[in-house]
Parts: C-alpha cells; structure tokens; sequence
C-alpha cells in the first residue's frame, strides 16, 4: 500500500514533466534537465542532485523507445540502460519497476503483451548488467498510456516506450 | 421452428452474395434473411392503447422503441404514423385490414399497456395485413414500471423471431467499458446497458484502469481486467451485487484477455511470465490451473467454440498476428487465417459458425467474419481503428469499437450486420469501448 501510493505519486510528477518536455528527444531518452529550470545550486532531491530520481529521470534518462512491434534495445538504448545500471548500483537504495508501452497500432490485449515484452528486455539487460533481480519489476500498460497524443509517427515513435520508475526503498 | 432455422443456416452458407429479401406473397407472412437483405419489410405500430391513465406515457413509449428496435435491426421499415388511416383505439376491436394494406404496411403490430402505477402489463398482437391473419398468438408480459423498456424489446424480439423464423436480440444487455478525458489521461469505468445504449449503470469507479468485461454466458458474472493492485489481473464480478474479486493474482505476473466457457466454470485468459505471453485455463471454483500454450510467442484473446471444444486464439508465433484453433484442452494449433495483414482478437460466434476477428492491414483496421476454417472471408468495416468485435446472441449483428483518429480522438460502440450493412452508432453518455454483448434475457 505504502509503495503504491509512493509510486503513484512518482508518476504523477513523471506525466506532468513528461508533458511539458515532450520534445525534447536526445539519443532516444528524454532530457527533462534544461527546461525544468534548475540552473541553480545543488538542491538535495532536486534534479541537480545525482543521487536523485529526479536526476536519474531527467540526466539518466528514465526511458528507452522501440521500433514498431519490436522489443529489441537498439545501440541508443543500451547506452541509456548503461547509465541506468550506474545509477542503480550507486543507489542501492532504491527499486524500479519498468513500464512497457505500445502505441496504439495495436489491439488492446496484443499491445498489453507487447509492452510487457518490452520491459521484460530492459529489465534483463538490467539485471544482465549486474542489477540485482530483486530490485526490478515490470508492468506493461500496452496502448492504455500513451504520452503523446496524435496519431501519426511522431507521437508513436515516443509511445512505444519502456520507462523505468525509481521507487523507494522496499525490497520486494 | 428448428426445421425454419436448418433451412436459413442452409441459405446463408450457400448465398454469400444473393440479394434478396425473399416476401412471401402467399402463405405466411416471413422474411428470409440472405446475406445480402436489401428491401427491408414494412410494417406499423401505432400507440399502443393506454387501458389505464397511468399508463397512457408508457403506451407511446413502448411502441417506439418496439419501432426503434425493428427499424433499427434494418430488416424493417415503419410505416410512418401521419399516414396511418385506421386508429387503434382499443385491443379487442377487429383490424381493419384494408386501411393498413392501403398504406403497403405488410405486418401490423397492436399492443395495449394497463398500469395500476407500480405494475405494468403489455399485451401485444402480430398481424399479417395482406393475409388477414393474426401471425402467432396475442401475448402478454408483466412487469415494473422501470422494466417498460423490456417488456418492449421482448414484444420487438416476438416480432421479429415470428417474422424472421430467428430468435431476436434485443431484450439483451452489453458490459462496456465507459471511457472520458483526453487520451493521454483517460479513464476507464466498467458499465453494462441495454443493447441500445439505454439505461447504463456503472459497475466500477474510476481509479483503476479496467479493460476487456466478458459476460458469462448467462450473463450474471463478468471477468476483466483491472489494475487495481498495480499489475493487470483477472477479476470477476457478480453482476448482481457488483461484488469483485481477483481470480489470477499470481506475484509479480501479468493476466488479461480472460474469457469464460461456454460452462461458466472455467476461465481462459493469458498469463506473461517474462516476454512470453501464453494461454491458460483456470477452473473458477477451484483455482486449479492449466497451461493451454507454451511457444515463445505471444498468445492471447482465446475464445471457446459454442460447444466448449475448441479455442480460438491469435499468435504472433509466425511472425505476425494470425488466428489459430486447438482443443480447449491444449495441444495442437492449426492456423486459420491466412490473407494479407495482421488477424486479432477472434470471437466464435453463437452459432459455431463462424469466428469475427479484428484485422489490419495497409494501416487500417477492419471487423470481419470468415468460417471456423478462416474461408470465406468477409471485411465488415474499415476505419482509422476498429477492434474488438461481439456477437449479438443471435449471432446476425456483430457491435464493436471505433476509436477515431488524432489528438482529440474518442472511442464509441458500433453494430454492423455480419452482411456489413446496417452500421450504426450506439448512442452511450461518454466514449465507449470493448463491448461484450450478453445473452437474450
């Protein structure tokens, strides 16, 4: 219960900085950092701290994006997933749960098990990486979440997406 | 009755393309449906007569929507009151025929309603104007005031049953979920109304995001699929008391798409471990369960045959999604479908006849219906996006949902006839998608 509210209120401040920063695209992640407008000091817990999830989300790069009904990492991915595996084992105290998207070119219940198909590959390459299994999890939301909302390539490029949510400090 | 039905599965197997609706001119009055109905049958319903004050509102009423469901099965065309020359004024009085063949109204509907405020009463009549003859025998229907627009449909569904030789559908309801806000906020209620979109009622709140209702087959339980507890899984729901409860709440694993059996005492439904995705069963009572496909692919939307024996399911395994079917207790798959483009979420129909599917292709989407061993295809509809087809229970309509395109996009529910005519909206208060319509009550 607890987790779950913590998680929800992670996510809820992901959706609203996702949507003010929707294009700012670099190397297949968002970087959130430039227009949050922290260009001050080192503010603990605020994106310019390192230790942050804010920092993990905006400088790390919280997600990684896929071709069309593929689930496999392209190079840009991996290279996002590496800084994520730092982060994590830096900061051993939090768990993540990897979200898996499609757009929505897709039936509802395929899209479901595409987007898990999708998480499932960052969480492996995650754990192949050395983060431990016990930390992760995964939840696909298929074509039920999408951050962008028209309906042509643009946004779909940005929907099929796996993003890892930084959650505190319960093993589970 | 049965030998009427044989003759009309005969018809339809044979005439994929013969329009025609075939009139008796002697004998009987009866509509033949063909694949290709293109003159639907006239007919009148006057008011019903009020036999009481109170029930002079609800008389109006009910012959409306006893018109609004022939008109709207698009096998029948009203006759418009204005030009009505005879007025029923009371049940008993003989027809007048000639007044009602001089306006071509081949079938005549009389009905009265009697209310002592609480209780109604409808009783109706079929005539067959161009014989002269009452078509079956007067029935009537007792109910409560709020159930009128049932005892409607249940004259409309008499109706087109004695006329049609088939059994009707509209005394029928559909579990939906009932959709408002924008597409990248959107949330998602479980609701259940009449087959026309009249009295919805919402059976869950909107917090968590709920998907794909399945009505059982006799319509007192649904399965879907929620995220209340974080991760999609299975639930059921006792209609009645819209009392829910998860039913596959294994850790740390995904469950959707579920589906009953014909027996409602086992659920099928997919279960991903990993990036695999397959079928399992489950028997509700005991929660004992049984893996039905194990490939590396994904497999997902299983339907039962009427019968029970078989599922029908889609599976990336060759690469794309295509339709299979196995036994319903696992094992071998054949594939079914092979034309141009990606097949999804098949539906037996409730006649074992045939399977309708969701296609796409060439970056549209389309509702079809093709055999059990995917000949004779036919594309029903094409859009931007349509998904999720349902069987009317009589198996002739077919409703789903079309999500329209772009950043203001909203989903509805639709019903095509499985000719691919007669399209239409339902009218539902917010945006609506994946229908499961139930059965005839």
């Amino acid at each position: 219960m607890r987790l779950s509210a913590k998680l929800t209120m992670l996510m809820a401040g992901l959706a609203v900085s996702a949507c003010t920063n929707a294009n700012r695209f670099d190397n297949g992640a968002v970087d959130l950092n430039a227009a949050t407008g922290n260009a001050g000091g080192f503010v603990a817990g605020s994106a310019s701290d390192p230790s942050s999830p804010a920092y993990f989300q905006q400088t790390i790069g919280d997600r990684v994006l896929f071709a069309v009904d593929q689930s496999s990492l392209s190079p840009t991915a991996r290279a996002t997933l590496d800084g994520q595996v730092q982060w994590l084992l830096t900061n051993a105290d939090y768990n993540a749960v990897i979200e898996g998207h499609a757009d929505e070119q897709g039936t509802r219940a395929y899209n479901l098990a595409l987007g898990a198909r999708r998480a499932n590959a960052v969480m492996e390459y995650l754990i192949a990486q050395g983060v431990p299994a016990n930390r992760l999890r995964f939840v696909s939301y298929g074509k039920e979440r999408p951050i962008e909302i028209c309906s042509d390539e643009s946004c779909y490029a940005k929907n099929r997406r796996a993003v890892t949510i930084i959650s505190a400090g319960v093993t589970g | 009755m049965k030998q009427v039905l044989a003759s009309l599965l005969a018809v339809l197997l044979m005439a994929v393309s013969a329009p025609s609706v075939l009139l008796a001119q002697s004998g009987p009055l009866r509509i033949e449906i063909t694949e290709g109905v293109i003159e639907p049958l006239p007919y009148a319903v006057p008011d019903f007569v009020a036999e009481s004050a109170a029930a002079r509102d609800m008389a109006q009423r009910i012959a409306r929507v006893v018109a609004d469901d022939l008109t709207g099965s698009g096998l029948f065309r009203e006759v418009p009151r204005e030009a009505h020359i005879s007025q029923i004024t009371s049940f008993g009085s003989p027809v007048q025929f000639a007044d009602w063949k001089a306006i071509n109204a081949q079938a005549l509907i009389t009905g009265a309603v009697s209310s002592d405020g609480n209780r109604v009463v409808v009783k109706f009549r079929v005539w067959d104007v161009f014989a002269g003859t009452e078509l079956g025998q007067g029935m009537q229907f007792a109910g409560t005031a709020d159930g009128w627009r049932r005892m409607a449909h249940k004259v409309a569904d008499q109706v087109y049953s004695r006329i049609t030789g088939e059994s009707g559908y509209f005394d029928s309801r559909v579990v939906f979920v009932s959709e408002s806000g924008p597409k990248d906020q959107r949330a998602k209620r479980l609701a259940v109304m009449d087959y026309d979109g009249a009295n919805v009622q919402y059976l869950t709140g909107g917090n968590a995001l709920v998907l794909a209702p399945r009505f059982s087959e006799d319509g007192q339980r649904v399965l879907y699929t929620s995220y209340e507890t974080g991760m999609p899984r299975v639930h059921v729901l006792e209609v009645g008391t819209v009392q829910s409860r998860i039913i596959q709440g294994q850790d740390g694993v995904m469950s959707f798409a579920p589906r009953f059996a014909p027996n409602g005492q086992t659920v099928v439904y997919s279960l991903t471990q990993g990036s695999n995705t397959d079928i399992w069963a489950m028997d509700i009572a005991s929660g004992g369960v049984r893996q039905l496909t194990s490939a590396p692919s994904i497999e997902t939307a299983p339907s039962y045959s009427p019968d029970g024996s078989q599922i029908v399911f889609e599976s990336d395994r060759s690469g794309t999604q295509q339709l299979y079917v196995m036994p319903a207790s696992g094992g071998e798959a054949r594939r079914i479908s092979f034309g141009q483009g990606r097949y999804s979420t098949p539906v037996w129909s409730p006649r074992g006849d045939m399977i309708a599917f969701t296609k796409q292709n060439a970056g549209r989407f389309h509702i079809g219906v093709m055999r059990t061993d995917g000949s004779e295809e036919r594309l029903l509809t094409a859009s931007f996006l349509d998904e999720g087809p349902t069987w009317a229970p009589n198996g002739r309509v077919i409703m789903f949902a079309r999500e329209t395109q772009g950043a203001q996009g909203s989903s509805s529910l639709y019903t095509v006839d499985i000719s691919g005519r007669n399209l239409k909206r339902v009218r539902t208060p917010e945006g609506a998608s994946d229908p499961s319509w139930g059965p005839l009550q």
